[in-house]
């Protein structure tokens, strides 16, 4: 290559244990010209004895480096300039810069060459050109473009559920599906292909199977959730079975929700060992205490006081003591967290389906905000204007069928959570209790029962108890300054 | 149609062949006056004479060079290795001679090597191994190997017309364990394509050999229908498109074998797959396999040696949880 510019020539590197080399002889002398890869001086090392040549036309300007001198690899041996250039005033001083810098590109190749040509042992001129040009391979791998969605969740990067496989991966990007959005039943909360399939079945209900799915995230990462659009690709709904109807049998095709629950109502009896506490809770000082704030939050803040306000209250605080029973088992590891998300199942209008919109850091709530979150999440999911972020990250969950006079339930645990609390009708019922002088009386008290269902995988029944009783204690104590 | 144990269909076809075509004959350790270690040929020598059904001195070199020989002055050979595990003994001849012959001199060399393998009955280290991964590295030869009477008919017909040397591993653990209707008039299976034994979408098990009814017993279990079994009938040449097609369906694959695993061919399926349908897979590929270790003869350490139903099971439902 013919240079415009003065070109230097290192020591180049003979090998990777190779530190210095010996000028041997200089085969051509200042001012003379010398073509490119023309031989320029003769070296000699621990390793291999050659020849190094020019990296470029021009005039030889200055030696720097006397024959029989020893110098360091990388080390400036000599200025090729271009031709017609000035001979350099003089040989090398203090300003010359020091030559710790990696060899220029062109000697450094072209030692590696001459290297190999010379055929020496133990040498490895593949290394050396690698060395040459470390910056190659990292900007090649940064530009390769990943086939997974790039929007998918960026949060908790450690928790199975973030794990895409390719197959998946392909198929959100085929479909535009933000894969964090699909509940997954896989090991860790990994997204399947089936449930990618099945999501994509769905259409845009899915968000109905979501609450169990999402695990804890990180605080503030929460992308931007997606606008619950029709599902991308017209998969139409399942048709009904072909099968004909007997005498007096309708049929009707399932819902995608009814089909989510169904699913997961299954699987959560596939995986927890479903165990139910039930614990009587005297509500008369709730309700004495609701009575009287009733007016005061209407008129200040127009929401309602509910019981399931003041339970969920006392639920959060009691849970801080139960971490295990707003926990998780991820794997073979227990999740315990600093903060409740609380869940809340709520009946759709047409009473053909349930969602479970998630209040997040419930722990954060008075009783006001309680109350306040929770009439907001219930009317958005009549209204279905929940957002799919509004139905995931649950780690507790509280279950109401008490509206309708049940005294007691059963419920599913919504996966992969540890605990659902049920609660039930406020009745009136005859109750023994102290009265001042300590003495056993019958008195009229509002009684509640609650219930505590839970993954006997994880919780005992003993802490179930504990939680009851603590739970109860709470409810019956309330203390109005407090919440 | 007529029910026929898998050492009937392999007897019977070569029986069919030898009286239809005059070049076909047979040659090994025992296999004239005796039968054969395992009956094979038993009666052959009666039928056609001592010239076509030729017992060999204990020397799998000589059996495989002169049917090499053979082959090459226009013979179509049937050569038994008594038992699989002697084929050593021939690599040479097979591998540096008729693998290559055609390569150096364009001469076919249209020979057929039975090879009874596999374990599952104690007999140990030298009688019971499955070397089929061994010579599906090599260039030239081909090999088959038949998990049913149907296909051990079909296939040892087309092994015995190819014009290539063409090992045949017949599994000695199904010779007559297994009993199927075998069709009575003369048809061949194509190398190089496999079959479904069984089918479903959600996981695929790529295997042959009597791998197949571990699986196809493990599938059973698993009772969900979910499992698709690819039997591959043979190794060299391999349908990569039928594994790749159920893998595209199902996006789980499980590949197993009854030979040991560090350079089994599974590890080639398992590599293709990857290679070739990564952004169908939803888990990576699985391969079982018995330990890289002889086989032994102690039939407990056989057991845990060789792949058994519980081990596939517990294979497939690691695919199906994952």
């Amino acid at each position: 290559m013919a240079t415009d510019t003065a070109l230097d020539v290192v020591m180049p590197q003979m090998g990777v244990s190779v530190s210095e080399g010996t000028i041997t002889k200089w085969l051509k002398s200042e001012g003379e010209p010398v073509a490119a890869d023309e031989p320029l001086l003769e070296i000699s090392t621990d390793k291999v004895d050659t020849e190094v040549p020019s990296p470029g036309d021009g005039v030889l300007q200055q030696i720097l480096v006397a024959e029989g001198e020893t110098v360091d690899v990388g080390t400036k041996l000599a200025v090729i300039a271009p031709e017609g250039a000035a001979p350099a005033a003089g040989l090398p001083s203090a300003e010359q810069p020091p030559p710790e810098k990696t060899p220029e590109p062109a000697t450094a190749r072209a030692a590696a060459e001459s290297n190999a040509a010379a055929g020496g042992e133990a040498v490895t001129p593949t290394a050396e050109t690698t060395e040459a040009t470390p910056a190659r391979t990292p900007t090649a791998e940064t530009t390769e473009a990943t086939p997974a969605p790039a929007d998918a969740p960026t949060d908790g990067a450690a928790d199975g559920k973030t794990f895409v496989s390719p197959v998946v991966a392909r198929i959100a990007s085929e479909h535009s599906v933000d894969v964090g959005q699909v509940s997954g039943t896989g090991r860790g909360g990994r997204v399947t292909k089936k449930d990618m399939m099945a999501y994509l079945e769905a259409g845009p209900q899915a968000p109905a199977k979501a609450p169990e799915a999402v695990p804890e995230r990180a605080a503030g990462a929460t992308a931007p959730p997606p606008p619950p659009a029709p599902a991308p690709t017209g998969a139409p709904p399942r048709p009904p079975s072909p099968e004909p109807a007997a005498a007096g049998e309708q049929l009707e095709p399932m819902t995608a929700m009814r089909r989510g629950i169904a699913e997961h109502m299954r699987r959560s009896l596939d995986t927890s060992a479903h165990v139910t506490s039930a614990i009587e809770v005297d509500m008369s000082r709730v309700v004495g205490i609701r009575e009287k704030l009733k007016k005061e939050y209407q008129s200040a803040y127009g929401v309602n006081p509910t019981y399931l306000a003041f339970i969920a209250r006392t639920a959060v605080e009691t849970l801080r003591e139960y971490p295990w029973v707003n926990g998780e088992i991820r794997g073979e590891t227990i999740v315990t967290r600093n903060f409740v998300n609380l869940g809340f199942a709520v009946e759709l209008a047409d009473g053909k389906g349930l969602i479970v919109p998630v209040l997040k850091n419930a722990e954060t709530l008075n009783l006001l905000g309680m109350a306040k979150g929770v009439a907001q999440l219930a009317q958005r999911a009549r209204d279905k204007k929940l957002l799919p972020d509004d139905v995931q990250g649950g780690t507790f969950t509280i279950t109401n069928p008490g509206g309708y006079g049940t005294f007691h339930g059963t419920p599913v645990i919504s996966q992969p959570q540890a605990g659902i609390l049920g609660t039930y009708a406020v009745v009136k019922r005859p109750w023994v209790v102290q009265d001042e002088l300590g003495a056993d009386v019958i008195a009229i008290r509002s009684m509640m029962n609650l219930t505590l269902t839970y993954d006997h995988r994880l919780v005992d029944g003993a802490l179930a108890g504990r939680f009851l009783r603590d739970l109860r204690k709470r409810l019956e104590t309330w203390d109005e300054s407090s919440y | 149609m007529a029910e026929m144990t898998y050492l009937q269909a392999i007897s019977d076809a070569l029986r069919g062949e030898m009286r239809r075509d005059k070049r076909v004959f047979v040659i090994g350790e025992d296999v004239g006056v005796y039968g054969g270690a395992f009956k094979v040929t038993l009666g052959f020598q009666e039928e056609f004479g001592a010239w076509r059904v030729i017992d060999a001195p204990l020397s799998e070199t000589a059996i495989v060079g002169g049917c090499t020989g053979a082959a090459m002055m226009g013979m179509r050979p049937v050569a038994e290795m008594q038992f699989a595990d002697f084929i050593s003994c021939a690599w040479d001849q097979l591998v540096t001679v008729a693998a290559k012959q055609r390569y150096r001199a364009g001469t076919p060399v249209p020979i057929t090597v039975r090879l009874p393998s596999g374990g599952g009955f104690s007999g140990g280290p030298f009688h019971s191994q499955n070397p089929e991964s061994s010579f599906a590295h090599i260039p030239g030869l081909k090999c088959v190997c038949p998990a049913t009477p149907e296909d051990a008919k079909g296939l040892l017909i087309s092994a015995i017309e190819d014009p290539n040397p063409v090992l045949y591993f017949e599994h000695k653990h199904l010779y007559r364990r297994i009993k199927t209707e075998v069709p009575d008039e003369r048809y061949t299976i194509p190398l190089g394509k496999a079959r479904t034994h069984l089918e479903g979408d959600e996981i695929t098990v790529v295997t042959w050999g009597a791998m197949v009814y571990t699986a196809e017993e493990a599938a059973r279990e698993l009772g969900d229908g979910s499992v698709e079994i690819i039997d591959l009938r043979t190794v060299l040449p391999w349908d990569k498109k039928a594994v790749l097609e159920s893998v595209r369906k199902t996006s789980k694959a499980l590949v197993l074998h009854e030979d040991t695993r560090t350079g089994g061919f599974g590890a080639e399926i398992a590599a293709t797959i990857a290679e070739e349908a990564f952004e169908d897979l939803d888990a990576p590929v699985k391969r079982i396999a018995a330990p890289d270790a002889p086989v032994p003869f102690s039939p407990k350490l056989e057991k845990a040696f060789i792949p058994q139903v519980e081990d596939v099971l517990a294979g497939l439902r690691e695919l199906a949880e994952y």
